[in-house]
């Protein structure tokens, strides 16, 4: 598309455009990627007054780690190869061994075996061989950039931050999952009725939306540590106490995130156009039956978009979380404010660095590898009203 | 759809709504108008150490929890009217400092602090955050097509990431000597340290929200760009129209739904901040009303938690969100009603 002579850009607008965008983008990639230089770092460097200090890190090369000319050239040709494969070879990988029916699933369990892969070969195999050959090398061997990874396995080993992480993983996954069962029903139910009722519902949903948080938990928190007590009549002696539960916080997040769940699938669902259940209906297919084999189907990448919505509510939450689980079964994002109290020395506070950007890792592959469902989940309710 | 297929459709998420946001809302309000208190009884106990010669005994009055058959403490349950709204509101207090016309007799109540700097913290960052995402969405929608999506990538990030974790990434950066702390001492020749009083605090929590909140703007605004009608740009061009009068009497009328549409989603997350408090561990300087209701929550040291007091808070909370949200949904609700006409 050619623009109109009157339409083009003076160079003086053009320039500061995108100068103001650099500036932009230099602002909010900074905090995130300045931590993650941080948390590789020795305490001395990593809290250095010079940013110079903080990206070379001298005290850390001194304590003897860092990484040779030979081991960043190798550990980039990898990171290349790596990235490379999982946009070439996986897709494919993927599409061959998947049985059919079931390619969301094979997506995850593939996802995940690269990812484990990388882990091993990056972390485990590559320093295990390159600490050997730069030893035989001379002075292409010595370290010249500081970094060390003694923070992340102290976080992640000592402090057992990988018990959080499931935690995190068991409440994710379990408000994903329900939220999108009961919430594609409910999308599916309003988006095809035009009764007022189902006005008056979303309506009730915008309000439960704008509740702070804060509210709800003052509800819960009395019932759920009474609950064995409230629950006795109804489940005898082995009535459950719902406090520190992870099933329970999981019960109360996806209904906070219930009102969004299903304002976003029922955008989703208006763009599929009525006849195509109205056709299998035709055919004698129940309501329930052209949902589940015929608007489902198509439903995907809303479904897709929704849990990545679903995933980040469960994953990001801080206040639920920490106030109805337990010590034993927190997750990883309240389980980081333990680190305040602990922080007395500058070791422990580039191990709560260390431990923000473990919890950041997970959230940056998710937006690379989901930006365009981000952007679109994000416009659906918006731009189409 | 019959009513009963979608009853059966829309039940379970209805359910869970009613369940776990509607109950707790009625309980919340129950709760605020009552005390659980542990009865407590007074006993005469005597205490004997061993001495030198003979024991020494002393007696003394102890107040202890009553304990009923199976060892628990018993409790009871009181109305008490309006009682917990008055200790989370402090009218007295409030009264007498707005009496001898002091603000900083004011911001010595928690409640009022919070509301200071929740309703400040809201309304300042709002038009903060639809200038910055629309100066953004402009610029991206005029830049080459072949780096938008990097860009979309990078400004997506302070928005996804997990907001304490964002928080504190900005908190690392000027605690003690942090880099941009240290740059600042080089820029200016003076020690600063940005957390030991009030208002710098404030101001980088203020920095963070536009932060995190700008992409939301930024990608609303993008979409709605790409449905900018060109022809009425164009013939805008030809009558004349600078840029400037393009964006003010073209762009923004077309993007008014989805200006409404922010702020009222803006409104209804940054009421209720309260990582941020966590993130830059700002108690001591400035709180948010959720904070205060998380607060009263916390077991304090004895292990009791204020129940009622954070129920009258969380009460006070939600009346709050419901004054803020009135023009933006008032405003939906013409634009729905003149749609239909």
């Amino acid at each position: 598309m050619s623009t109109s002579k009157a339409m083009q850009q003076s160079f003086a607008l053009r320039f500061s455009s995108g100068a103001f965008l650099a500036f932009w983008c230099l602002l909010a990639a900074f905090p995130i990627f300045w931590i993650a230089i941080m948390s590789f770092k020795s305490p001395v460097d990593a809290f250095a007054a010079s940013p110079w200090d903080v990206i070379t890190g001298p005290a850390t090369r001194g304590n003897g780690d860092g990484l040779s000319v030979l081991d960043i050239v190798v550990g980039l040709a990898v990171l290349y190869f790596a990235i490379r494969w999982a946009f070439t070879r996986l897709p494919g990988l993927v599409r061959q061994y998947c049985p059919p029916g079931m390619i969301a699933l094979g997506w995850i369990f593939g996802a995940v075996i690269y990812g484990v892969a990388f882990v091993l070969v990056f972390f485990g195999l590559l320093p295990l061989i390159l600490g050997g050959v730069n030893g035989l090398l001379g002075p292409l061997g010595t370290p010249v950039l500081g970094l060390t990874t003694e923070h992340y396995v102290a976080v992640w080993a000592e402090n057992e931050f990988y018990r959080n992480f499931l935690n995190s993983m068991l409440v994710t996954a379990g408000v994903v999952t329900v939220s999108l069962t009961v919430g594609t029903l409910a999308g599916y139910g309003l988006a095809r009725s035009g009764s007022d009722l189902a006005f008056w519902l979303l309506i009730l949903a915008l309000i439960f939306r704008a509740l702070p948080h804060s509210v709800l938990v003052a509800g819960y928190l009395p019932v759920f540590i009474n609950s064995s007590e409230i629950l006795r009549p109804i489940f005898g002696e082995g009535a459950p106490t719902l406090y520190g539960q992870p099933w329970a916080v999981i019960a109360v997040l996806v209904a906070i995130n219930q009102p969004f769940t299903i304002w976003m699938l029922r955008s989703f669902f208006q763009n599929i156009p009525a006849e195509l259940d109205e056709a299998a209906r035709v055919d004698g297919c129940s309501h329930f039956q052209a949902f589940r084999r015929v608007i489902m189907p198509v439903m995907w990448p809303g479904v897709i978009t929704t849990g990545l919505f679903s995933f980040l509510l469960g994953y990001n939450d801080f206040l639920v979380t920490s106030l109805l689980l337990d010590a034993q079964n927190q997750t990883m994002v309240p389980a980081i404010a333990g680190y305040f109290n602990r922080e007395t020395t500058t070791t422990d506070q580039v191990e709560a660095v260390a431990a923000a950007v473990s919890i950041t890792a997970p959230l940056f592959l998710l937006v690379m590898v989901f930006q365009r469902q981000i952007v679109s989940g994000l416009t659906a309710g918006a731009v189409k009203g | 759809m019959k009513f009963k297929t979608f009853a059966a459709f829309v039940g379970p998420s209805i359910f869970m709504m009613l369940l776990f946001i509607a109950a707790p809302l009625v309980s919340v309000f129950i709760q605020s108008f009552q005390e659980t208190i542990t009865i407590q009884e007074q006993v005469e106990v005597e205490t004997c150490t061993p001495g030198f010669v003979t024991q020494t005994c002393t007696t003394e009055i102890k107040t202890v929890p009553v304990l009923d058959e199976n060892g628990k403490t018993i409790t009871e349950t009181r109305w008490v009217g309006l009682q917990s709204y008055q200790n989370v509101l402090q009218m007295d207090k409030l009264w007498e400092a707005v009496g001898a016309g002091s603000w900083n007799d004011i911001m010595q109540i928690d409640f009022w602090r919070a509301l200071r700097f929740t309703l400040t913290y809201t309304l300042l960052t709002l038009p903060l955050v639809l200038g910055v995402g629309l100066a953004i969405a402009i610029t991206v929608n005029n830049a080459t097509r072949s780096i938008r999506g990097p860009i979309i990538f990078v400004s997506l990030l302070p928005f996804i990431i997990t907001p304490v974790i964002g928080a504190l990434s900005i908190y690392w950066l000027f605690v003690g000597d942090g880099i941009l702390t240290a740059l600042l001492e080089r820029w200016t020749g003076n020690n600063i340290s940005m957390f030991a009083q009030g208002w710098t605090v404030e101001l980088l929590m203020y920095l963070y929200k536009v932060w995190s909140s700008a992409p939301f703007a930024f990608v609303i605004f993008y979409a709605g760009l790409q449905t900018v009608n060109m022809d009425t740009l164009e013939s805008a061009v030809i009558d004349g129209a600078s840029r400037w009068e393009r964006l003010r009497h073209v762009i923004i009328p077309h993007l008014m739904p989805l200006i409404v549409f922010i702020a009222l989603i803006h409104l209804m997350d940054t009421y209720r901040e309260f990582e941020a408090i966590v993130g830059f561990r700002s108690q001591a300087h400035v709180i948010s009303l959720q904070w205060l209701t998380y607060d009263f929550m916390t077991p304090d040291d004895a292990g009791n938690r204020a129940i009622s007091r954070a129920s009258a808070s969380a009460m006070l909370t939600m009346i709050g969100i419901v004054f803020l949200l009135i023009w933006p949904l008032r405003r939906t609700w013409r634009d729905h009603k003149g749609s239909a006409h």
